[in-house]
């Protein structure tokens, strides 16, 4: 398989504001690197990610898109990385069978504690995406030309 | 349209050494709204927030992204700049350039392009921001501690001398802790119990304080400033306001097997019973499960001699509902389990013991009543050998990969005693590292090797062996000669690692305090803000936050109560304005953000709405500010997208979406 020097994905990364955000800001100040292609999006909770804004970032272009939250039970906020965790096991397997495979799409625990973990999540995803190729394009129907 | 100026810090070399931040400022000047970009050393300081003071004014500017270190150190500096230049501190978005680009990419070009985008995203965030006003809570003037060991006691203590209401939740029948458990203390040899029961004592008799020992902590809700907290008070089957503590139950009670918590398993204790003499209260509580009247109905012997008629069989479990404004957590550690260090032959000899055990032999109130002897036979050992770093700064999954910190110095503290009382005695320490770093620790350790003729060995265990003779063969390496060596012990120690009390877990849930792999709660700012929880209103003390021996405890908890001070002695809180709004037209009154709100903020209200036209009363949701925190869960409920998020609309970031995919 010949690989694709070019391809530069585009990654949103949702992170939740008091564990994921805080364990990326340790991966930063840990110094531990991961591509440039992850750009992340702050948010209060996991549970704030609207399917939309994922559904919007594959209309837009993106690659991947993963969601960081607080670990199962350690929410900020008590329940809300449950229902980030329901929504998005159907998001995922929807978008799965409309052509967005599984691979770019990935929901991860990570603490503000674990830098290393974000670091090693975000490379392992960068390269999950690069194995996948350029994504397929979403268009919404509704503004069809 | 907004007028946005865009300021980009070079953080001294931090962002400037792999971001081009003049290239990032041109680069923000083409996006739409902004009318001002620049850069400079250091944004964060008084002339950084000077030059975007005036930018504001001079430009008129409604809002402004800085690029800067993550929004977790600046923000609340920056919206304070903002706000005293005269916009809405709201108007405020900062692009993480330094945390999450510049420190982790190495590449200029890379690193500069990264910056540019996420830059792009603020901007286009800000441009949708509205300003906000943050509201206002009260302040319940009462501090809950939870664990009351040395960390809870003291913080209680601190609390309560400032004047406020403390409440101290200990699951045990006796406040005291692990240092109630401890023989002497280093590196003075002060007699823990000495030096620890006045302070039980100062805090049981204070004015201030109240304390729920046989209690757990059940329920928690609430925020910063106002938490309600269910504590359970387990029936202790003794009227507390009857009881006189005159110990005779205990004394007369036919049921002695139960295993004593409070010496590690090493002796027995009747099944009512206070762990030690020394507890507070001086009540005892009745094990229910080795209680022949529990049992089997019989006995009740202790009903019939009790004269103050203090013992209540049908006594049940309280709940007790209490208002705080802040929570304390000091629950303290626990020994770690050794079912997977057999090598060490801990579950096979009863000669093979944990230095907290050793720590009870030693104890004149302990199973041995302060001989040192071995627990197999009864006879006085001619050789000891210790064993450092048990479950300590272990690379596999067995242990911990943290360094215990106390154990170098207890080990110390133990040979010591040990050769200073039974100079006949042989001891061996075979350690890996001796860290000493602490006032007068260092010079007690050599006091060790030089005074007491310690013989300390650098080298791991790799096994220990009972013999038949009832000897214990270890089998070590010694690696300054490199060289194996086997030696014949009559007792190993073992210093084991140290964890945090299990039942942090389930605390650290119910306060929602992070924590980490290792259950230690995780701290706001491993440097600037180290007793106090992300989690606003709840505070670390003690070993629940990481090691520490008790100085260091006491330390924090005296910093972890002067936080907790600092917020019962405000009226009032600034709540966070970035609360869920519900937008009346689009509401359709069905309910299914109020059953996902972990708050209770949603209610519903029947509402004279006037629909283009059509005035018609419809039930639509109300968000109570007060109570809504920002989670964002009701948004993503609603089936008809009518409720939103201030601060984090879905615009505002499907606009942050739509910036780093263009």
């Amino acid at each position: 398989m010949s690989i694709d020097t070019t391809f530069k994905p585009k990654i949103v990364a949702f992170c939740c504001n008091w564990c994921s955000y805080a364990g990326a800001d340790l991966a930063g100040s840990s110094r531990l690197s991961y591509p440039a292609d992850v750009k992340i999006i702050r948010v209060p909770c996991s549970c704030r990610v609207n399917p939309m804004f994922i559904l919007r970032a594959f209309e837009k272009g993106a690659d991947g898109v993963i969601l960081c939250g607080c670990h199962p039970g350690d929410c900020h906020y008590s329940t809300g990385n449950y229902y980030a965790r329901r929504r998005m096991t159907l998001l995922f397997s929807m978008l799965d069978y409309i052509g967005v495979e599984n691979g770019r799409t990935r929901v991860e625990w990570v603490s503000a504690a674990e830098g290393v973990k974000f670091s090693t999540t975000m490379n392992e995803f960068v390269e999950k995406i690069h194995s996948l190729g350029r994504n397929v394009r979403l268009g919404d129907l509704r503004c069809k030309n | 349209m907004q007028r946005i100026g865009v300021f980009v810090c070079h953080c001294g070399s931090n962002i400037a050494a792999t971001v081009d931040v003049k290239k990032v400022a041109e680069m923000a000047l083409k996006e739409p709204g902004v009318v001002h970009a620049d850069d400079y050393p250091y944004m964060c300081s008084e002339a950084g927030q000077a030059l975007i003071a005036e930018a504001i004014r001079e430009k008129k500017l409604t809002g402004i992204v800085v690029c800067s270190c993550s929004p977790r150190m600046h923000e609340a500096t920056f919206r304070k700049a903002a706000e005293r230049a005269g916009i809405n501190p709201y108007m405020v978005e900062i692009a993480n350039i330094r945390e999450h680009c510049s420190w982790i990419h190495k590449d200029m070009e890379v690193a500069t392009e990264k910056a540019v985008i996420l830059a792009r995203a603020a901007i286009a965030k800000v441009n949708l921001n509205a300003p906000l006003q943050p509201g206002e809570s009260l302040v319940t003037k009462r501090a809950l501690v939870i664990g009351g060991g040395i960390a809870g006691i003291q913080t209680a203590l601190d609390i309560a001398e400032a004047g406020y209401e403390v409440d101290i939740v200990e699951k045990t029948p006796s406040i005291g802790g692990r240092m109630s458990q401890l023989d002497k203390t280093f590196p003075t040899l002060d007699c823990s119990a000495c030096i620890l029961t006045p302070k039980m004592v100062e805090a049981a008799a204070h004015e201030k304080i109240t304390i729920h020992t046989y209690s757990e902590v059940e329920k928690v809700s609430g925020f910063v400033g106002d938490f309600t907290v269910d504590i359970r008070k387990k029936a202790r089957s003794i009227d507390m306001t009857k009881c006189t503590g005159c110990g005779l139950c205990q004394e007369k009670c036919p049921s002695k097997k139960a295993l004593s918590e409070f010496n590690r398993g090493l002796s027995t204790r009747s099944a009512i019973y206070t762990p030690f003499a020394q507890a507070i209260p001086n009540v005892p509580v009745i094990d229910r499960e080795s209680c022949i009247k529990f049992k089997t109905g019989k006995c009740g012997l202790c009903e019939k001699i009790c004269q103050a008629g203090a013992i209540d069989y049908s006594q049940q479990d309280e709940i007790v509902t209490q208002k705080y404004g802040a929570i304390v957590v000091a629950t303290g550690f626990d020994t770690i389990k050794l079912d997977r260090y057999d090598e060490f032959a801990y579950n096979q000899s009863k000669d093979v013991i944990t230095s907290l055990e050793l720590e009870r032999i030693m104890n004149a109130a302990g199973p041995t009543k302060g001989h040192l002897e071995r627990l197999s036979d009864g006879k006085h050992p001619k050789h000891i050998v210790f064993v450092q770093c048990v479950g300590s700064r272990c690379s596999d999954d067995r242990g911990k990969s943290y360094c215990s910190k106390i154990c170098c110095m207890y080990t110390a503290k133990h040979a010591m005693l040990i050769r200073d009382k039974y100079p006949d005695v042989d001891v061996t320490v075979f350690y890996i590292d001796v860290r000493t770093p602490g006032k007068n620790f260092d010079e007690f350790y050599r006091r060790a090797v030089e005074e007491y003729g310690v013989n300390y060995v650098k080298g791991q265990v790799g096994k220990v062996a009972p013999q038949p003779d009832g000897q214990l063969l270890v089998q070590a390496v010694d690696m300054l000669d490199n060289k194996q060596i086997k030696t014949y012990a009559d007792m190993v120690v073992l210093a084991t690692a140290i964890e945090p009390e299990p039942s942090v877990r389930k605390i650290a849930t119910m306060v929602t305090a992070s924590i980490d792999t290792n259950n230690f709660l995780t701290e706001g700012h491993a440097k600037l803000r180290p007793v106090e929880s992300p989690t606003a209103g709840i505070f670390l003390s003690g070993v629940c936050q990481g090691p520490k021996d008790i100085p260091e405890t006491v330390a924090q908890a005296g910093a972890a109560a002067v936080k907790a001070i600092g917020l019962l002695a405000k009226d009032k809180l600034m709540t966070n304005p970035c609360t869920a709004k519900s937008d009346e037209l689009l509401c359709n009154g069905c309910s299914a953000c109020a059953n996902v709100c972990p708050y209770g903020a949603i209610t519903y209200e029947d509402k004279e709405i006037n629909d283009h036209g059509i005035r018609e009363t419809r039930r639509v949701a109300v968000v109570n500010n007060a109570l809504c925190q920002g989670c964002g869960a009701c948004t993503v409920t609603c089936p008809s997208g009518a409720m939103d998020l201030q601060g984090f609309s879905n615009r505002q970031i499907i606009a942050e979406v739509d910036a780093i995919c263009r």
